[in-house]
């Protein structure tokens, strides 16, 4: 039976009320969605099916409509590399006479490292392999600040990875697809990145805030920081390796410490997906897991290069030059029989012994009577 | 009675959707000319404005927050973020949908400029929720002004479709 020839054809309810309850609905769904996003935790399940398949559809359209742009781009360097050849040339030369500098110290010192390495013993993380990649599309917005990458699955690429262009770091990947990969860039409000002061060692995290310039917080120290500074990242945590060029410091407007990021100052068209694992990762946790415990040695007060234990009980208010003998002639000794013999091999023991005297006998520590007491063990 | 008849949903709802998501991903290029980049605005927005003002509808919140999801996979946002701000603007002006019936063009720019200030802020307010962070002030600033000169479109459309209907004029 139709429906309007039922008992509720003649059922009229105005549009105005049913849109407003169609926009509730709808406001309902959005705050649903919006509450289970779990974004943040960048995790490769957080990264669902629907995204994947968003990013493997937009990977090649977006690539399409970007190529105009990068043909127009090259066509500019192009012409730009013509009219500029010589001073080009010029400044090329000279930027080479200073490297002929730096070359010749850098093998000095790769030479000396090389030398301090194998007489350490020193275990370094081994190489990174990379994968390149070009972006196809980004995301400048204040509330998302991504990038789609052509390179995903089939590379080896997996959540976490630190990207990198020419001149320092990207971000690190935060969706994966088959075909394409999702980029979070340092200025994200998402991205937190351990990183690290690179003349003073101080730690920090860089904070995105949707602008170009990330935030340092929790800088730790007096004077930790100076403007122009290298701030590289720290490796702390694992997340990305050690040392990798992040930006120089500035002091923004609002009187907090941004970082001016290598990578803005060319454009990232291409990049390099870093395929790191943290060193603690490679290893081989199930061997590293100790079977059997070692058994629980205290420590020897006796042996110990602090000296004996002292007894929580102050010293008593007796004389000093009896109380001495009585504690250092008793107590050790009868506790532990094997201990005498380094002082009773020592002849200098005495002295040892009132140089620094248990603390017993700390308060006649002036006074000779502690050697003679322990002469008898 | 021909001014009574239904407007088609794939012509006021369907066609801006498609032009929006096309002009989304063309904006998204990763083009850089003399270090600056495309802006992004939010293209959404003027659908969302002229929506409420053509006419109360069943089906315009859901076409906004499926173009709102869109939004949010494509740039890789939080899920969510884009439908519900959008939805926020579109219900404001809803709501106040009499007070701008016969106004001007430029005072009916100001009104959609006031309906992307809400929407950024709900955004603003939503993130800094999500991700316990305050988004930068300068970046919403410019992304609002991007948004807030799109308004030709929306008039456009509402031109195109307010007298199509006479039951809500």
């Amino acid at each position: 039976m139709p429906f309007r020839e039922g008992p509720l054809g003649d059922l009229k309810v105005p549009l105005t009320w049913t849109a407003a309850v169609a926009l509730i609905v709808a406001v309902v769904i959005a705050v649903a969605f919006l509450l289970a996003d779990r974004r943040e935790t960048l995790q490769q399940q957080a990264y669902g099916v629907t995204r994947q398949t968003v990013d493997t559809v937009a990977k090649p359209v977006s690539g399409v409509i970007a190529a105009p742009g990068r043909w127009t781009g090259v066509g500019v360097d192009a012409v730009r590399n013509y009219f500029f050849a010589g001073s080009e040339n010029a400044r090329l030369k000279a930027e080479l006479k200073e490297m002929r500098t730096y070359r010749d110290k850098y093998l000095a010192l790769v030479d000396e490292n090389e030398r301090y390495k194998s007489l350490l013993g020193l275990k370094t993380d081994p190489p990174i392999p990379m994968v390149a990649a070009r972006v196809v599309a980004d995301s400048r917005g204040p509330f998302a600040n991504t990038r789609l990458a052509d390179a995903g699955k089939e590379k080896g690429v997996v959540v976490g990875n630190p990207v990198m262009n020419e001149r320092g770091l990207v971000g690190r990947i935060v969706g994966v697809a088959p075909g394409a990969s999702r980029v979070l860039l340092l200025t994200d409000i998402a991205s937190r990145t351990p990183v690290m002061i690179d003349r003073t060692n101080s730690r920090a995290i860089l904070t995105g805030d949707g602008g170009p310039n990330p935030k340092l917080e929790y800088l730790r120290g007096s004077e930790p920081i100076q403007a122009g500074d290298r701030v590289v990242t720290s490796g702390d945590g694992g997340v990305v390796p050690r040392g990798l060029p992040v930006g120089a410091a500035v002091k923004g407007l609002d009187g907090r410490w941004r970082v001016v990021l290598f990578a803005d100052s060319t454009s990232i068209d291409y990049i390099r997906i870093l395929l790191f694992k943290d060193f603690a990762q490679l290893a081989d946790q199930q061997a590293l897991a100790a079977k059997v415990l070692p058994p629980v040695i205290t420590e020897n007060p006796e042996q110990s290069i602090l000296g004996p234990a002292r007894p929580a009980t102050p010293p008593p208010a007796a004389p000093a030059t009896t109380a001495p003998a009585a504690t250092t002639g008793t107590a050790p000794a009868a506790a532990r029989p094997t201990t005498p013999a380094p002082t009773a091999t020592r002849p200098a023991a005495a002295g040892t012994s009132a140089a620094r005297p248990p603390a017993t006998t700390r308060p006649s520590t002036t006074s000779p009577a502690p050697a003679p007491a322990r002469t008898p063990q | 009675m021909t001014g009574a008849r239904p407007l088609n949903p794939g012509r006021w709802l369907g066609v801006p959707m498609l032009f929006v998501i096309l002009a989304t991903i063309l904006f998204a290029a990763p083009i850089r000319m003399w270090g600056l980049q495309l802006p992004e605005p939010i293209f959404a927005m003027v659908p969302a404005f002229a929506w409420a003002v053509i006419r109360p509808s069943i089906l315009a919140p859901f076409a906004l927050l499926l173009l709102g999801l869109f939004l949010d996979t494509f740039w890789g946002g939080p899920t969510g973020l884009w439908g519900l701000s959008l939805l926020v603007a579109y219900a404001s002006v809803l709501a106040v949908r009499n007070m701008l019936t016969g106004q001007s063009r430029p005072m009916l720019w100001v009104w959609y400029a006031g309906a992307c200030a809400l929407s950024m802020t709900a955004g603003f307010l939503f993130t800094m929720m999500d991700s316990l962070a305050m988004p930068s002030l300068v970046a919403v600033f410019w992304q609002f002004l991007a948004t807030a000169l799109l308004f030709p479109f929306a008039h456009r459309l509402i031109d195109r479709f307010e007298d199509a209907d006479v039951r809500f004029r």
